[in-house]
C-alpha cells in the first residue's frame, strides 16, 4: 500500500512525544506536509506520564492538549500510531520509508465507548503505570490518550475474552485478524525525535531494584502521585501501603556512572525537588532524604531547589549512595560516605526512590536505518544527510530544551525541503 | 453565506437508550426549526454518509450531537466552507449524570433531567449554528516577508543563516561595529561532539564569514532599533546610530491616569520631544517578524564585597579573564571562585545557568596549557554539566594541574603580592588557604532585557516585553511548553535574552526562533492565527459607531494587539491579535466579536437554555468553561463517570478573558439561579495559554459581586474557580458545593420577569 499524501516536500517526524509533535506542528504550521509516527497507541511519550512538570508544577497535559487540539485542526499532519520505520532508501530531499503499523486489533470504527473494555474479563499489567496495577486486555492506555481508540491486547485474550470483546462492540470495531501493514511514504528529511526510556534499574546490582517492592524509580513516583495513577494520586509504600514517615532519593541512580550511563541525565535532580513536593503535600512530617553528588538545578531552577532546601524535614547528603539493602519489616537502609564530612552514613527509611536517568530509546531498539548515532546512542544531526535529531533523542535534556531543539529541527527539515 | 441547516443525533455509544431521542428531534425541529435526523453510529461510515448525501443536497450547516467536540474532529469535518456545530450529549450529558448513593433509589425525575439537559445542549448548539458565520481571513494588502534579526552574536548570526538558507530575505541589525557579539571575544568553545573532551574551535568567524557572504542577508552595524511600530507582516522599523537619541525612539507607555496628571501639567511627560506611538515614521523600514537576540552582559559582581572584585587588582570575571585568554598567556596560579554566598548560601552566582561551571573547566584547562607549571583551583558548590558535559568535567579532572573541591569562598584578600582565597567545609576535610595570582568570578550573564525595552515597540501598552519580572527579565511568557511565544506576536527571543546559554544551545535556540519567525509570516499570509490558537481564520471585528472609548479592551489585550488614537478609540492591529477574546469580554459596549464567536452569540446560548420556573428541583446554573483546560477535564469527568449536578449547563469558552459580564447578566436577567466562570490557574505560575485571561476574568467578576447585590440578588450567586486539565476529579465536587449553595439560596428571585 503506498500513500498518496507524500509530496516531495514532506518531512517524516519520527516518534509523537512533546519533541515529536512540537517538530511536527511547527513544520506543518509554516505549511511543509508532515508524517507523525509514534510506535505507542497513543501520542504524548514520556510527558504524559507525568504527574506535574517543574518548576511551575503545572500538569503536563495542558500543553499536551493545546498540541493535540493543533494536530487535530492540521490538515498538513497524517498521524500514525502502533508504527515504526521499517526502511528508509533513497537519499536527502527524496527519501522513501517504510512504515510498518503494528496491528491495534481495533479499527477505526471504534467509538471508544468503553464497551469492549467493559466487558473483557482479562487482565494485564498496565504498563502506562509501569506495571504498578492492571488494566483491561481491551483498554485505552489513559482518559487523555490521543488518538482516543481503544487497543487489544490479544496475546492476553483468552478464548473467552475474545469472543467477549467481539460481542460487546456495536460498532464492528473489534477485528481479531488484523495483520501487520506495511505503508510507503516519500519524505525529503526525517526527524528522530525517539525519545528515552528509564534507565533499566534492576542493572544497577547495588540498588537491589528488583529485590523490595520498597524501592521505585523516580518515574514510578511520577505515576504514583498522579491522580490517575495506580494509586489515585496516593504516595504509599507499595506492598503494604504503609504512610510515609521517612523517604529517601538516590540522585544519579545510573547517571554519571562508566558502568551505566556515563553521562549526566540532566533532569533528574530538578525531578527529585519536584517529587519532595508531592511528598510533602502528603505528608507534612515525613523525613525526607536525598543522597546526591552535585545539585545540577542551574539557572532559573535555582529558586526552585531553594525554597525545597528550607525544608526543616529534608537532609541533603552529598555522597553517592553505596549499598541498599531491604528490610524484614519492608523498609529500606541506605549507606553512603558523606563527601564532605568523611562519615559514614546508614540510613533507615520507608522506601526508596531511585533517580533513574534518561536512556536514548535508540539505544535499546537500534536505529532501523545507517543513521549515526554517538556511543551512548543519541542521535546525531546530519544536515547533509537530511536526518535531524531533536528532543532526547539528541541530549538529555528538560522539556524547555526539548521544545526549543525539536523547533529548531523543523526548520532544518523545512531547508532541506528549499534546497 | 445563505445557510441551510441539519441537524443529527447519534443514538451510539449509549445515547440511544440514555435519552428519548425522538422527543429531542422534535424539540430541534419544533423549537429549531432544523430537521433532524437520527442515526446508530454518526461517526462511521454509514452516519458521515448520510450527513454527506445531505450536503450534496444542499445543507452547509451542520449540528451534531453525539460525542464531545474534541473527538471524532476528522470525522466530522466536512470543509472549512460548511459550518459545523457539536452538542456533547456523550461525555457531558449522558456520561456525567450523578448517580444516586449506592442502596439510594435515583431521583423520580432523573430521566426528564437527563433529557432536559439533552434539549438545552441541542438548543445551544442550534442557536450556535444560526449565529455562526463562516470566517474571512484578514489579509494584510501587502506582506514583508523579511524577517529582522537584533544582535549579531552567536545567537543573532545563526538565526539570520538558518532564515536564509530557508529562502527568507534577512535583515540583520548590530549596534557594535563589528559582528560577533560577546563570542568574539571567546578563545575556544565548549566540545560539543564525541568524546566531549576536547576544546573546539570558536565557531564565530566561520558564522561571520557565511553571513556576510550570503546575498540573502543585508546588515546594519553601528545601529540600533529607535522604535518598531506596525505588526507582523508590516513592521515600520525606524533606525538610529547607536547610544544616540532620536524623535523616533520609542515612547515610553503612559497609563490613563498618568496620561491625566500630564494634561494637567503635575507630571511630566516622560515621551516628551518624541513622536506618538502611532505616528509613521516616512523613513520607517519595512520587516515582516523580528528575532530578538541582543544578547547578554556580565553581571556586576563587586556587590560581592568579600570577594574583592574592584577593589582587588587581579581579581577578574570569568568574561575578563575569557578575553585576557584570547589576546595571550594567561597567569599560572588561577583561582575560580564559582558561587559567591560563603557559608551563607551555597546559589552559584545570579544568571549563571550551568555555563559558568563549563566556563571554569575550559579557562581551567587555558591555566595548564599556557604554563608548564600552572594550578588552577575550582572551588564550586555544585559542578553543572549537564548531558555529556560530564565528560568535559572528568576529562579535565584528569589534568594534573586542575584542582577542584566543592567550598564555602569566605574571603579574597591582597596578601604579598598575591591573592590569598580563604575557603571553609572543603571536601578535604579541612579548611583551606590559596595563595593565587589571580582570581575569576563566575559572574553570571544578565539578559539585557532586564535593563533596556531592547525590543522598542512603538505600542500603546508600551516599548517593552510585559512582566519580565515574573521571569527575571527573561521574556519567558510561555516558559515549559512553549518557550518561544512571547506577548509580541511576531517578536520572537533567543540566545543571551532567553537563557545564559552555552554557544551550542545559542545556535540551537536561534534556529528555533528563525522558524517561528518564518512561521508567524506565513500563517499572518494566510490571514490566520499564531499560537495557540494556530490557524485560526477569524479575528475580533469592532463596531466602532458605537465605542465609548473607555480603553478598557487597549488595556487589558494580553498582547498589546490594539493602539488607539488621540481620542482613545482602539486601532486593531488584527496580525498582532492572538484570538483569545480578552478584548471582546472587556468591552462593556459589547462591540467586539468574532464571526464564529461574538457576545451575540453566546447570549443567545445562554437566552436558549429553558428556564422552568417555580422548581427547586430544575434550577438552572450556567458555567463558562475555558475550552483549552476546564471543559477537556469536564469530558475526563465523564469519561471516570463522576456525576455532576443536573442543573448545570456548560459553556465552552476561548479564554476565561473572553467571558463578557454582559453573559452573566444575561442569565441572571433570564431567571438562570447562579453563574460560574471555570479557567486555569493565575498568578506567578499561571496555566492560562493567553496569559492573562483568567486573571482579568476573576477580576470582572469581583466588580459583577457588586452589581448583582444592587440589583438585590446575592453576589455569591456568581463565582470563578481555578482548576487544572487534571483537576477533573475534583471538578464535579467545586461544582455540586456550587448548585448546593444556590439550593440554600433559593430561586432566583427574578424567574418568570
Amino acid at each position: 500500500m503506498t500513500d498518496e499524501q507524500g509530496t516531495s516536500g514532506a518531512i517524516l517526524v519520527v516518534g509523537g512525544g512533546i519533541s515529536g509533535l512540537t517538530a511536527a506542528l511547527e513544520a506543518a504550521e509554516v505549511g511543509n506536509d508532515v508524517f507523525l509516527v509514534e510506535k505507542n497507541p497513543c501520542f504524548g511519550g514520556r510527558v504524559a506520564q507525568l504527574n506535574q512538570y517543574f518548576p511551575k508544577l503545572c500538569p503536563p497535559s495542558c500543553g499536551l492538549e493545546i498540541n493535540f487540539k493543533r494536530v487535530k485542526a492540521n490538515r498538513k499532519i497524517r498521524t500514525y500510531t502502533m508504527t515504526t520505520v521499517k526502511a528508509v532508501t533513497g537519499g536527502p530531499g527524496n527519501y522513501d520509508v517504510t512504515l510498518e503499523i503494528a496491528p491495534r486489533y481495533v479499527n477505526s470504527n471504534c467509538t471508544a465507548c468503553g464497551d469492549c473494555a467493559d466487558a473483557c474479563p482479562d487482565i494485564i499489567a498496565n504498563e502506562f503505570n509501569f506495571g504498578m496495577d492492571s488494566c483491561k486486555a481491551a483498554y485505552l492506555p489513559h482518559e487523555m490518550a490521543y488518538p482516543r481508540r481503544y487497543v487489544i491486547n490479544k496475546a492476553a485474550l483468552s478464548v473467552a475474552g475474545a469472543e467477549a470483546v467481539k460481542a460487546a462492540c456495536k460498532y464492528n470495531a473489534v477485528d481479531l485478524d488484523m495483520k501487520t501493514e506495511s505503508v510507503k511514504i516519500h519524505v525529503a528529511s526525517i526527524i528522530w525525535a525517539t525519545g528515552w526510556v528509564p534507565y533499566d534499574a534492576a542493572k544497577i546490582d547495588n540498588l537491589k531494584f528488583n529485590e523490595s517492592e520498597s524501592i521505585i524509580t523516580n518515574m514510578m513516583m511520577e505515576r504514583m502521585a498522579a491522580p490517575n495513577g495506580p494509586t489515585q494520586g496516593k504516595i504509599a509504600r507499595p506492598g503494604d501501603n504503609k504512610p510515609i514517615e521517612s523517604i529517601a532519593f538516590v540522585q544519579c541512580a545510573g547517571s554519571r556512572d562508566e558502568n551505566h550511563l556515563e553521562y549526566c541525565s540532566h533532569i533528574c535532580c530538578m525531578a527529585t525537588f519536584k517529587q519532595m513536593t508531592y511528598v510533602r503535600e502528603q505528608y507534612p512530617d515525613a523525613k525526607i532524604y536525598v543522597f546526591y553528588i552535585d545539585l545540577r538545578t542551574p539557572g532559573k531552577y535555582e529558586k526552585f531547589r531553594e525554597a525545597r532546601m528550607a525544608d526543616k524535614n529534608a537532609v541533603f547528603i552529598k555522597g553517592k549512595v553505596a549499598q541498599v539493602t531491604p528490610e524484614a519489616d519492608g523498609s529500606v537502609t541506605l549507606v553512603a560516605e558523606n563527601a564532605v564530612t568523611g562519615d559514614k552514613i546508614s540510613q533507615k527509611v520507608d522506601m526508596a526512590v531511585l533517580a533513574t536517568g534518561m536512556q536514548p530509546s535508540l539505544s535499546i531498539q537500534g536505529a532501523p536505518v545507517a543513521l549515526n548515532l554517538d556511543s551512548s546512542g543519541f542521535v546525531i544531526s546530519d544536515s547533509e544527510k537530511a536526518m535531524f535529531a531533536a528532543g532526547c533523542a539528541k541530549k538529555a535534556a528538560d522539556v524547555v530544551t526539548t521544545t526549543q531543539s525539536s523547533t529548531a529541527a523543523a526548520l532544518k527539515a523545512i531547508q532541506v525541503s528549499r534546497r | 453565506m445563505s445557510k441551510t441547516y441539519g441537524a443529527y443525533l447519534c443514538s451510539g455509544c449509549g445515547i440511544g437508550d440514555a435519552l428519548d431521542l425522538e422527543a429531542l428531534g422534535g424539540i430541534v425541529k419544533k423549537e429549531m426549526g432544523m430537521e433532524c435526523k437520527t442515526h446508530a453510529c454518526l461517526c462511521g461510515n454509514e452516519g458521515r454518509s448520510l450527513i454527506e448525501a445531505d450536503i450534496q443536497g444542499g445543507i452547509n450547516t451542520v449540528v451534531i450531537g453525539a460525542c464531545s467536540p474534541r473527538v471524532m474532529t476528522r470525522e466530522f469535518d466536512f470543509g472549512d466552507d460548511k459550518i459545523t456545530v457539536r452538542a456533547n450529549l456523550r461525555e457531558q450529558v449522558i456520561w456525567t449524570e450523578a448517580k444516586p448513593a449506592e442502596g439510594k433509589e435515583p431521583h423520580k425525575e432523573a430521566i426528564a433531567f437527563l433529557n432536559e439537559t439533552a434539549a438545552d445542549y441541542m438548543r445551544m448548539a442550534c442557536t450556535r449554528a444560526k449565529k455562526t458565520e463562516l470566517p474571512e481571513p484578514y489579509k494584510l494588502e501587502t506582506i514583508n516577508k523579511t524577517i529582522m534579526v537584533m544582535g549579531a552574536g552567536i545567537a543573532g548570526l545563526t538565526a539570520a543563516n538558518e532564515a536564509a538558507a530557508a529562502g527568507y530575505e534577512v535583515l540583520l541589525v548590530e549596534k557594535e561595529e563589528k559582528l560577533g557579539g560577546k563570542a568574539a571575544g571567546w578563545r575556544k568553545s565548549f566540545p560539543t561532539k564525541s568524546p566531549w573532551t576536547d576544546l573546539e574551535e570558536n565557531p564565530v568567524d566561520a558564522l561571520i564569514q557565511k553571513v556576510t557572504t550570503n546575498s540573502k542577508i543585508s546588515i546594519k552595524t553601528g545601529i540600533e532599533v529607535a522604535r518598531i511600530g506596525g505588526s507582523p507582516g508590516n513592521f515600520a522599523v525606524s533606525f538610529k546610530a547607536a547610544g544616540s537619541k532620536t524623535e523616533w525612539d520609542a515612547p515610553a507607555k503612559v497609563g490613563v491616569d498618568e496620561q491625566e496628571q500630564i494634561d494637567k501639567g503635575l507630571k511630566e511627560d516622560p515621551n516628551a520631544g518624541l513622536q506618538k506611538y502611532t505616528e509613521v515614521d516616512p523613513q520607517a523600514t519595512i520587516v515582516g517578524s523580528v528575532v530578538l537576540a541582543t544578547g547578554w552582559k556580565p553581571a556586576d559582581v563587586s556587590q560581592f564585597e568579600h570577594l574583592g572584585y574592584g577593589r582587588i587588582k587581579n581579581v577578574v570575571t570569568n568574561a575578563e579573564f575569557e578575553q585576557m585568554a584570547k589576546a595571550g598567556k594567561v597567569p599560572a596560579n588561577v583561582a575560580f571562585v564559582q558561587s559567591p554566598g560563603g557559608a551563607e548560601n551555597d546559589n552559584d552566582f545570579p544568571y549563571c545557568n550551568s555555563v559558568t561551571s563549563m566556563v571554569a573547566l575550559k579557562q581551567a584547562q587555558y591555566v595548564c596549557n599556557d604554563n608548564a607549571e600552572g594550578k588552577a583551583y575550582i572551588l564550586y558548590q555544585h559542578m553543572r554539566t549537564p548531558g555529556h558535559m560530564e565528560l568535559f568535567y572528568k576529562s579535565t579532572q584528569q589534568y594534573d594541574g586542575i584542582f577542584m573541591t566543592k567550598a564555602n569562598v569566605m574571603k579574597v584578600e591582597e596578601s604579598g603580592g598575591k591573592i590569598s582565597v580563604s575557603a571553609e567545609n572543603t571536601l578535604l576535610g579541612e579548611d583551606l588557604t590559596l595563595d593565587v595570582d589571580m582570581v575569576v568570578l563566575a559572574a553570571g550573564m544578565e539578559p539585557v532585557t532586564l535593563y533596556e525595552n531592547s525590543i522598542n515597540l512603538a505600542y500603546r501598552q508600551g516599548p517593552a516585553f510585559s512582566d519580565l519580572g515574573l521571569f527575571d527579565g527573561y521574556a519567558d511568557s510561555h516558559f515549559i511548553c512553549f518557550p518561544y511565544e512571547t506577548r509580541r506576536t511576531g517578536v520572537y527571543t533567543c540566545g543571551g535574552v532567553r537563557k545564559a546559554e552555552t554557544i551550542e544551545e545559542a545556535i540551537d535556540d536561534a534556529t528555533g526562533a528563525a522558524l517561528k519567525a518564518i512561521q508567524c509570516l506565513e500563517s499572518t499570509d494566510r490571514g490566520v492565527s499564531v499560537h495557540p490558537r494556530s490557524g485560526d481564520a477569524t479575528y475580533p471585528e469592532f463596531f466602532m459607531q458605537r465605542c465609548t472609548q473607555c480603553k478598557r479592551c487597549t488595556e487589558e489585550c494580553p498582547f498589546g494587539a490594539l493602539d488607539d488614537d488621540a481620542k482613545g478609540t482602539p486601532l486593531p492591529n488584527p496580525t498582532r491579535c492572538r484570538r483569545c477574546g480578552t478584548c471582546m469580554g472587556a468591552c462593556p459596549e459589547r462591540i467586539i466579536g468574532f464571526k464564529d464567536y461574538n457576545i451575540d452569540l453566546i447570549g443567545s446560548m445562554v437566552k436558549a437554555v429553558e428556564v422552568p420556573e417555580d422548581d427547586e428541583d430544575r434550577l438552572r446554573i450556567i458555567v463558562f468553561a475555558c475550552e483549552n483546560d476546564a471543559y477537556p477535564a469536564l469530558d475526563m469527568a465523564g469519561m471516570n463517570r463522576l456525576g455532576i449536578n443536573h442543573m448545570i449547563r456548560f459553556i465552552p469558552v476561548r479564554c476565561l478573558g473572553s467571558v463578557n459580564m454582559a453573559w452573566i447578566r444575561d442569565a441572571l436577567s433570564a431567571g438562570m439561579d447562579g453563574a460560574m466562570l471555570l479557567g486555569c490557574t493565575y498568578g506567578d505560575d499561571y496555566q492560562c495559554h493567553f496569559v492573562k485571561g483568567s486573571e482579568i476574568a476573576n477580576k470582572r467578576m469581583e466588580n459583577i459581586g457588586d452589581t448583582l447585590s444592587s440589583l438585590g440578588l446575592e453576589s455569591e450567586r456568581c463565582a470563578a474557580e481555578q482548576v487544572a486539565i487534571t483537576d477533573y476529579y475534583k471538578i464535579p465536587q467545586i461544582l455540586n458545593d456550587f448548585v448546593e449553595r444556590i439550593v440554600e439560596m433559593g430561586p432566583n428571585p427574578f424567574k418568570g420577569f
